[in-house]
């Protein structure tokens, strides 16, 4: 990799042991959408009547995109707060982006009960502008467009650069019988890295343009994935049901964003051996406190509007999860409020990991904590069902570590930290850490 | 610097933050429900009720097929004798239930679909896989169109609509006023054409609140004092007479205001006109535009090569005041 490039490639094999692991994971969790799809929804999950979303729309749709929320999180700060410096983060960022909303996309396929209809959705006469989940619908779709196009100068970066090494080994380990012409072969592979050399400028003209509409969409299908529960004024505890609900999932998922950029960082330093990037994660770990302490004091003030403190300490059920979510993301909060706890990737994984699961808490509280549909219902997943949300987060965390063996994602060390290594910033991985995920 | 970074940030948040807020604050207001009496709907008086099914076989023999029904054995029915139901499901449409207090004090209550005036789930359904008829005021599903999301569920707060959870090719049940056989071939639900002690009247809403609210004059100590579904959730038509408190025949306590109304307030007043979403657009773009020309990048993106760095230099002192 060249000096000039501000991503590089992960150097090492895409075949290694965790791969194989996950694969399996992977292969049991489709084993069950096979069952899901001959034997109907109710053979591989505890969802009823009364519980009619279960932990395949709460994880992977309502919180798995809000985790996803990297990449929106760390574009506003790029392109709309002009902090060039966080640049480097946003190739990865996109690329979970990608993978979250992909995949949250995929597991509705799998809850959907009559997913052949779903071409309803670009038939204008059937549309459906009252509905919420209309508008998270569309919003997703095309915000899932919108990655895939931002992601695609890596690919094509790649493209240009090949030298189609596997291309040619399958070629020679192909029968001479049905073995290309090489020099055939080789010039329509010279004319695809021809044309990624022609498409790439192009399409990084307009790139700013569906940039900025991956940041739109978000925007909106975020806060509609708060008001889609607006409805359930019957069945929502009161503790979470209320017109603020879009602008808390809103909120929310800007706070996971910044912490989940954060904790992808540091994991994939530690995992890969790489150097931690203090300086970019202390600046978005800056950030963080801002959003939360809206989003707290929001919370706050609307259930002390509401009149429903004295239900929040309640210390019942209901009260105890909303305590357990506001503490997390409070107590996650605090811990960035001091210089020294953001200058540690330690410290910095703690509180992220913290603000991400109490951000998670939230959004399980209002699709499935606090949902109660009347007497005599209840809700676990079952096992089956856990598998396929597990399977679909491990083809996640697998296609991302193939992706960044393959394109260029990840911040390029040398060219990246070439420009400010005066600093006592440098938190070099000691190769203790390598080996197991690797 | 960092006073300077931390404005700017919250800056962005609030503006993003208000639009939304803004519109929740605003939301209520305007849009009232006109309540229409003269759609179809039926009246259920719970003391008339002997408990003898007829209404569940009569609605399961009528639309069996249309409605994709079938009978349902209980578990110490080896021979599969009877069809014993224990709730609305993917199988039922209409069910008897029977709430029992003491030897002396106990009703009967028949589930079905409410059939709302401002009903929940057509509200939600994101293909209009669920509609309200204008002039009958019946809440029909089809599913040809539906994609089983199970939002109708969710929102309904009577948990009338059903899914068939063990089936392949599954579907929503619920009760359509027998549109598309009964009513259509006889002018009347089979339900209420079985009942044989006319506990189930069909009609035109406002006949059945005029004779409800007489039979609550003439027998004021037989009934609890209130049509139940006269006002829930903004009225329903399927309104019921009975002697226990309707929270105890497992009919919810439900403001007048209908759910559908609050959430469809706050979704219309962020998405009035579309004017929102391409306003935060095009303020975006402003700003992204502006910010890519103030690194002499142009409109170019820097999404790879040396531009990147350039900038990245630019930035650094600025990096290190900020810190």
């Amino acid at each position: 990799m060249s000096h000039n490039e501000e991503f590089q490639r992960l150097e090492g094999k895409i075949f290694t042991k965790s791969f194989f692991i996950l694969l399996f994971v992977v292969l049991v969790g489709f084993f069950f959408v096979g069952v899901r799809y001959v034997k109907g929804i109710g053979a591989v999950s505890n969802m009823s009547d009364g519980y009619p979303w279960g932990i395949w729309i709460t994880y992977d749709v309502a919180t798995g995109t809000a985790i996803a929320c990297g990449g929106y999180a760390v574009a506003i700060l790029v392109y709309i707060r002009n902090r060039m410096q966080y640049h480097p983060l946003i190739r990865s960022a996109i690329l979970t982006s990608m993978f979250g909303y992909g995949l949250a996309g995929f597991s509705v396929m799998v809850d959907l009960g009559r997913p052949w209809n779903a071409y309803n959705f670009f038939i204008p006469s059937k549309w459906q502008a009252n509905s919420a989940m209309f508008e998270v619908a569309l919003c997703v779709m095309a915000y899932s467009t919108v990655l895939i196009l931002e992601f695609i100068p890596a690919i094509l970066t790649s493209i240009e650069n090949s030298k189609w090494e596997r291309m040619q080994l399958v070629r020679n380990w192909l029968h001479p019988k049905f073995q290309p012409n090489q020099q055939a072969m080789n010039d329509k592979l010279e004319m695809v890295r021809l044309g990624a050399a022609w498409l790439k400028p192009r399409l990084n003209r307009v790139l700013i343009f569906f940039i900025v509409l991956g940041i739109t969409l978000p925007t909106m299908h975020q806060s509609s994935l708060g008001s889609l529960l607006l409805i359930a004024s019957t069945k929502l505890h009161p503790l979470w049901h209320t017109g603020f609900l879009p602008l808390l999932f809103l909120l929310n998922c800007i706070f996971i964003g910044y912490a989940i950029a954060i904790l992808e960082s540091v994991i994939s330093s530690y995992a890969f051996n790489r150097r931690f990037e203090v300086d970019e994660l202390s600046g978005l770990a800056n950030l963080i406190p801002y959003v939360t302490v809206i989003w707290l004091t929001v919370v706050i003030g609307d259930l002390a509007y509401r009149g429903q403190i004295g239900a929040a300490l309640k210390g019942d059920f209901y009260s105890c999860f909303f305590l357990a979510e506001f503490l997390l993301v409070a107590t996650g909060s605090l811990l960035l409020f001091r210089e020294k706890m953001r200058r540690s990737p330690r410290w910095l994984f703690t509180s992220a990991a913290l603000i991400v699961l109490g951000g998670a808490l939230y959004r399980f509280n209002v699709y499935l904590i606090g949902f109660n549909p009347g007497k005599g219902w209840r809700y676990f997943p079952s096992f089956a069902e856990v598998m396929i949300t597990v399977g679909i987060v491990a083809l996640e965390i697998l296609g991302y570590k193939v992706f960044v063996k393959l394109f260029p994602v990840l911040p390029n060390e040398r060219a990246h930290h070439h420009n400010d290594n005066q600093g006592p910033n440098h938190v070099d991985v000691k190769p203790a850490f390598s080996g197991s995920t690797n | 610097m960092k006073k300077q970074s931390r404005r700017d940030f919250l800056k962005t948040v609030a503006a993003s933050a208000g639009i939304v807020a803004g519109c929740a604050g605003s939301a209520l207001g305007n849009e009232t429900l006109h309540v229409n009496n003269e759609e179809l709907g039926m009246l259920y008086d719970a003391t008339k009720c002997v408990g003898c099914k007829a209404c569940m076989a009569a609605c399961k023999r009528v639309n069996h097929d249309y409605g994709s029904l079938s009978y349902e054995k209980a578990s110490f029915d080896k021979d599969g004798l009877w069809d014993a139901p224990s709730d609305l499901s993917g199988s039922t449409r209409t069910l008897i239930k029977l709430f029992k207090e003491s030897d002396t004090r106990w009703s009967y209550v028949k589930y079905s679909c409410m059939h709302c005036q401002k009903p929940s789930c057509v509200s939600v359904c994101p293909v209009s896989a669920m509609t309200k008829e204008k002039v009958s005021g019946i809440v029909d599903y089809n599913k040809n169109t539906c994609i089983g999301c199970r939002y109708c569920q969710v929102a309904c707060p009577y948990n009338i609509p059903k899914f068939q959870w063990e089936k392949a090719i599954p579907q929503i049940v619920k009760c359509d006023l027998c549109r598309n056989t009964n009513l259509k071939e006889r002018g009347i639900s089979a339900c209420a054409e079985t009942c044989p002690t006319h506990a189930i009247k069909f009609g035109k809403r406002k006949e059945l609140l005029e004779e409800a609210h007489q039979r609550l004059r003439e027998n004021p100590d037989k009934y609890i004092a209130h049509v139940y579904g006269e006002h829930e959730g903004g009225g329903t038509n399927h309104l019921y007479l009975a002697s226990m408190p309707f929270n105890k025949l497992g009919l919810p306590d439900i403001k007048p205001e209908p759910p559908a109304e609050f959430s469809e307030k706050i979704q219309h007043t962020i998405y009035k006109g579309f004017i929102a979403p391409v306003a935060l657009y095009s303020t975006l773009c402003f700003i992204a535009i502006k910010n890519m020309k103030g690194h002499g990048t142009g409109a170019d993106d820097s999404h790879s090569t040396g531009h990147q760095n350039e900038s990245h230099k630019n930035e650094s002192p600025k990096n290190g005041e900020e810190r």
